[in-house]
């Protein structure tokens, strides 16, 4: 069989492909210049970018972390651009207000805290155990920050205790409608009536306690994490209550929990805390004051809950029918079926929803320096306010959208990553 | 079960309000009822009590009392000796003015943004994440402050423009872009130009009608027309032309620099662009999300039809992909109008006059009637929210899936 | 403070005990601190350092009436206020004395119902422009672009100066002082209006502070000084006194160093009582007979306090002018001591 022919006998080189086929070539040829059109507008971005970064990079380039006024800064001849002196200098006071320097340490605890005490809600596969710290966290959070005696937040756990203690009681011997009622009635009394002198007589046998902080000395990106999470964390149950009110068949009941989230939602917050700063007073009786915080939080509280339950109630509507009809199939009542089936997979699917409320409502925050709170944006004023600073208007914006930017930005990646993991369908 | 119902309904006990489900919801009700209306009563019995005991009982008699400031920006006549009721008018004509205009501003750069994001160019797609990421997670309020601060640092002042060593000058003599604001070229309405009103009316109708006739028409012979030339067409042609027949009634002003400022032609304030630029980027940022989720959502098997049936890529997005995908961006697009007609109440913060400015500012400063202004302002931001909410959904309705 | 910690949970219940409220000065001691409502920041006048103490010429005033109360000038709780929340802070009790340079006007004294208790600071309208604008007077301001700072008696006075002169303008209505300047400075407005001395105070801060005027136009009467509720008359006199005691020691020569010899005795019997030797003015006003040594011994009296905060010598180089002594020529003038 020697008429066999061969164009070539043997087998070529490899060759490394053409250049313009390869590497960075290939690469932009296919995701910067694949048609003129695409071509004009990677260089249009490419000359944006370009610019921009001319325009900032050698002002903010500065050594001027230093400087101790303004007048330093525009004295100095080395100093053309930016003065960051003021952050050096206002760091502490941007982070935690006017917190004394040698308790922060609680302030940084409170938020480590945090993490463990939501650990357990997010992550089904750590000890069931922990749920017990996430349950007395607010309290122990709330004395952490305000400090003062310990036994103030134990009497009033001690009421919920209380309440817990009559319900499993006399449920039995009373039927549930009734227990419920003075479940809720036993602790009230107890709060309004005993508690306060339980706190006093028992801070007089066994002082334990931490020094006292008044709510005048909160301010910074601190004062905006408090607002925000007690805002979203209280606003939580009552945000169940109204998704739950809206979906009911009471008519009476569903006409005021819809009325009271459209009004809500109606609004913007900046009305809500002028209410807060100028009108919840007159709301009181004569004589009560509460400061503030404790103002802005409750308004800021009602603000979320109904945002709150517009997220929740997305997860209600998210489940499948069949779950619904399987409870009742089971012969569950409404409760049970609620709290054994329904809610647990509903605020599951939610999570990410509450996440990105959080941080609508963190970003939300800044609209308290408009009502004379010390948040970030509130300090800049106070900042101008000395005379050492006056004028000075970039730096401390910079840094403060720099502050809330990674907060938000890591929070809303986390919540990518949350929705993620929480998928249960494959 | 159905007996012992039956004996239990023949008599009745106080007990089967709790227990009979038959009534239970019933009780919860009136129970939940007369709770809301005594905590609404305590309140409003406090704050009754309370404004007494400071002297300035509830009363709105204080809105038709002599305003004494002055508004800037006015869509209405205003001055100063005109009435509270009526500075809370202009006001809220101000918050309507930078609602809309933002929202259309805000829709248009969010689709744009949302369909580039998409883009196949990599440095145009990271730079929309990079855009959308910055601008959704910096409070509105810095934005704000940084479009205004940004606006009157950068652009020209007036008298930049003033002498012979002018460092800035005018585009084609029509147009100042000034840190004070835009000066743009007026037209002032002669003898006659009433006329080409009226035309240029009716050329919008008659737009309307060619649309529906040329869709008729492709859905009957499949011809496509250029449709966007010739509705250019019918707008602007019988206009100009009655405007040369009629011998030009209108007429355009000119700004010009006299004094501390130019004058005539339209100014629009570096509060109002300031604050549209603002609004209409951080809500563009949260409309491009969305319209990429929508986008996203559709098959990819649509796109693939489109193409199978020779669309070309622009035809794809606007005929196939675009209007189904409307249909999941609308929802989350309602809740972007709200939020940015609630946000303008930031306005206070670039010294536009709106309403809360006026009526929640500078009134209710003036006046000490808090209880009165906010109580309003809610009112007048709710029915605002309720309207849109309204428009938006019966809007919603009309796109949504009719499933048979 | 056991049942302040208790107050959040309770509030947040929803029911709410209301405290029966004695007299401030009660309250106040009962407390062991004074609720000061400050600025939220103004140059000179109140602002944190950046350790968070207040310092001011207001923050001063508030020091001094707690020093005279309670014995600590450090026992002071400082609330910042916007010109919209002072008011209701006040009315409401949020806080015992407001001190944010207020104007004391007719129907804030008798509509609002509150008391001034003096004037601490006299000031005006006035407006400052560029001088290569070449404007000498405010008649000159026809057509101008105005940046007014809000939420003050500020924009009625423009409107009133300008419909009187029969010019228009065009308002810039600015929440804060900050972004006013601003604005001013790039040239988005041809004038900024305020408080001659917030003016100055600014004035004094920028860069070419000497291209800038004030225009010789003062257009308002702006009598600036610290408030307490109707209502309570020994509260609003020792809030009166205090800023007496300030005026009267530098009448009198008494000054922060000379203190202690001036409380040893002297042979002015209107020293002696004012230091509490002679007497028994302090009992009168239901204090003890030091007090006005300790207002004093804050920050010295009237003149250095203005000297230290907002005087000559500081950034803010404000002249005493109508603020220096009677015997000066000024207005500041303090009943006597007796």
């Amino acid at each position: 069989m020697s008429d066999q022919f061969y164009v070539r006998t043997e087998m070529l080189e490899e060759q490394p492909a053409p250049l313009g086929q390869t590497g960075i070539l290939k690469w932009s040829r296919e995701n910067l210049f694949s048609s003129i059109p695409n071509s004009i507008m990677t260089i249009v971005s490419v000359v944006v970018v370009a610019f921009l970064l001319w325009e900032f990079i050698p002002w903010a380039w500065q050594d001027s972390w230093n400087a101790s006024s303004r007048r330093e800064c525009l004295d100095s001849t080395e100093i053309t651009g930016a003065c960051w002196g003021v952050i050096t200098e206002r760091f502490n006071q941007l982070m935690f207000g006017f917190y004394p320097h040698e308790l922060q340490w609680r302030v940084l605890l409170c938020f480590v805290l945090l993490i463990a005490a939501i650990a357990p809600v997010l992550f089904d596969k750590l000890p069931r155990e922990m749920l017990w710290f996430s349950a007395i966290y607010p309290f122990f959070g709330y004395w952490l920050l305000w400090g003062g005696s310990l036994w103030g937040p134990i009497v009033v756990i001690a009421g919920f205790v209380l309440g817990y203690l009559v319900m499993r009681l006399l449920s039995q011997t009373l039927g549930g409608l009734a227990a419920m009622i003075l479940a809720v009635l036993t602790p009230l009394i107890w709060w309004l009536f005993f508690a306060g002198a339980a706190a006093d007589i028992l801070h007089g046998i066994m002082p334990v306690g931490i020094e006292a902080v008044k709510s005048s000395k909160f301010g910074g990106l601190s004062l905006s994490l408090i607002i925000g999470i007690a805002g979203i964390a209280i606003s939580f149950p009552l945000g169940i209550v109204l998704a739950l009110g809206r979906q009911s068949d009471m008519f009476i009941v569903k006409t005021l929990s819809v009325g009271y989230i459209e009004f809500i939602r109606g609004v913007p917050l900046i009305t809500l805390l002028f209410v807060a700063s100028v009108l919840l007073n007159y709301f009181m009786p004569k004589g009560t004051n509460f400061d503030i915080i404790l103002r802005v939080v409750i308004m800021v509280t009602l603000f979320s809950a109904a945002y709150m339950a517009e997220v929740i109630r997305g997860g209600l509507a998210a489940l499948p029918t069949g779950q619904y009809e399987a409870a009742d199939a089971l012969g569950l009542d409404y409760w049970q079926s609620m709290q054994l089936i329904i809610m647990p997979q509903a605020l599951k699917i939610s999570i990410p929803g509450i996440v990105g409320t959080f941080i609508g409502l963190f970003k939300d925050t800044t609209l308290v320096s408009i009502i004379g709170l010390l948040d970030p944006i509130g300090l800049t004023t106070a900042i101008r306010g000395d005379s050492a600073w006056n004028g000075i208007v970039w730096e401390l914006y910079i840094f403060i959208a720099l502050m809330f930017w990674v907060f938000t930005f890591s929070m809303s990646r986390y919540s990518m990553y949350l929705e993620n993991k929480l998928k249960t369908t494959h | 079960m159905a007996m012992a119902d039956q004996t239990a309904s023949g008599s009745f006990r106080l007990s089967m309000l709790i227990y009979d489900t038959r009534y239970r919801s019933m009780t919860i009700q009136i129970i939940v009822l007369m709770l809301f209306m005594l905590g609404a009563a305590w309140l409003v019995d406090n704050m009754l009590t309370n404004l007494a005991a400071l002297g300035k009982p509830l009363g709105f008699r204080f809105l038709s009392d002599a305003a004494g400031y002055d508004i800037n920006q006015r869509l209405i006549e205003y001055n100063s000796q005109d009435t509270h009721l009526r500075a809370a008018v202009v006001g809220l004509l101000n918050t309507l003015l930078v609602a809309f205009l933002g929202c259309v501003i805000a829709t248009v750069l969010g689709v744009v943004i949302g369909v580039m994001r998409l883009s196949k160019n990599w440095i145009v797609a990271r730079l929309m994440t990079v855009y959308i990421e910055t601008f959704r997670n910096v409070p509105v309020l810095l934005w704000i402050v940084f479009s205004m601060a940004i606006f009157i640092e950068v652009l020209p002042q007036p008298n930049a423009f003033r002498g012979d060593a002018a460092t800035a000058s005018m585009l084609f003599d029509a147009f100042a872009f000034t840190n004070r604001g835009f000066y743009l070229p007026g037209p002032i309405f002669g003898d006659g130009s009433m006329a080409v009103v009226v035309v240029f009316l009716l050329s919008i109708v008659g737009i309307y009608f060619f649309g529906k006739w040329a869709k008729a028409r492709q859905e009957a012979t499949g011809e496509i027309l250029p449709t966007f030339w010739i509705k250019l067409g019918i707008l602007i042609l019988p206009a100009v032309i009655v405007h040369f027949v009629m011998g030009q009634p209108i007429t355009l002003e000119y700004p010009e620099l006299k004094g501390f400022n130019f004058q005539g032609g339209i100014y629009m304030r570096n509060s109002l662009i300031a604050l549209l630029v603002a609004l209409s980027l951080y809500t563009a940022a949260f409309i491009a999300e969305a319209v990429r989720a929508g986008i996203m959502a559709i098959s990819h098997g649509q796109t693939e039809a489109a193409s199978a049936l020779g669309l070309r890529p622009k035809r794809t997005m606007s005929l196939v992909v675009l209007p189904q995908a409307m249909r999941v961006i609308i929802p989350p697009l309602i809740s972007q109008y709200l939020n940015l007609t609630k946000n303008s109440s930031l306005a206070i913060a670039v010294g536009y006059m709106d309403i809360t400015g006026t009526l929640g500012g500078i009134t209710l400063n003036q006046t000490g009637r808090e209880m009165e202004c906010i109580m309003l302002l809610m009112l007048c931001y709710l029915i605002i929210s309720l309207s849109i909410s309204m428009v938006m959904n019966i809007y919603n309705n009309s796109v949504k899936l009719k499933e048979r | 403070m056991k049942k302040s910690v208790l107050l959040g949970t309770i509030a947040a219940v929803g029911v709410l005990a209301g405290a029966a409220s004695a007299g401030t000065l009660d309250d106040v001691k009962a407390n062991g601190v004074l609720k000061c409502g400050v600025s939220t920041g103004l140059v000179g006048f109140a602002a944190p350092d950046a350790n968070g103490v207040w310092g001011g010429f207001d923050v001063t005033f508030c020091r001094a009436v707690a020093a005279a109360v309670l014995g600590d000038s450090d026992a002071v709780e400082f609330v910042p206020t916007t010109g919209k929340t002072r008011f209701t802070a006040l009315a409401s009790g949020e806080i015992d004395l407001l001190a944010r340079n207020t104007t004391w006007t007719f129907s804030r004294d008798v509509d609002l119902k509150f008391t001034f208790v003096g004037v601490n600071y006299y000031d005006g309208q006035g407006f400052m422009v560029r001088k290569d604008l070449g404007v000498t007077s405010a008649t000159e301001l026809d057509g101008a672009t105005v940046c007014i700072q809000t939420g003050t008696t500020t924009e009625l006075n423009l409107a009133d100066y300008f419909r009187a002169n029969g010019m228009s303008y065009e308002p810039v209505p600015i929440e804060t002082n900050a972004e006013a300047q601003q604005q001013y400075l790039s040239g988005a407005c041809d004038v900024y209006t305020t408080d001659a001395s917030g003016l100055a105070a600014t004035r004094a801060t920028f860069e070419d502070a000497d291209a800038h005027t004030l225009l010789p136009e003062i257009i308002s009467k702006e009598p600036l000084g610290p408030l307490v509720r109707h209502g309570d008359d020994q509260w609003g006199d020792i809030a009166r006194w205090t800023l007496n005691a300030l005026i009267t020691a530098e009448e009198l020569g008494v000054t922060q160093a000379n203190l202690a010899e001036m409380a040893a005795g002297t042979s002015n019997p209107e020293i002696n009582r004012l230091m509490g030797t002679e007497g028994s003015l302090g009992e009168m006003i239901g204090l003890d007979a030091e007090w006005a040594q300790r207002v004093i011994g804050v920050a010295g009296n009237y003149g250095e306090v203005f000297e230290a905060n907002i005087g000559e010598s500081t950034a803010i180089g404000l002249s005493r002018g109508l603020n220096a002594q009677w015997t000066q020529g000024g207005l500041i003038y303090s009943p006597p001591f007796r």
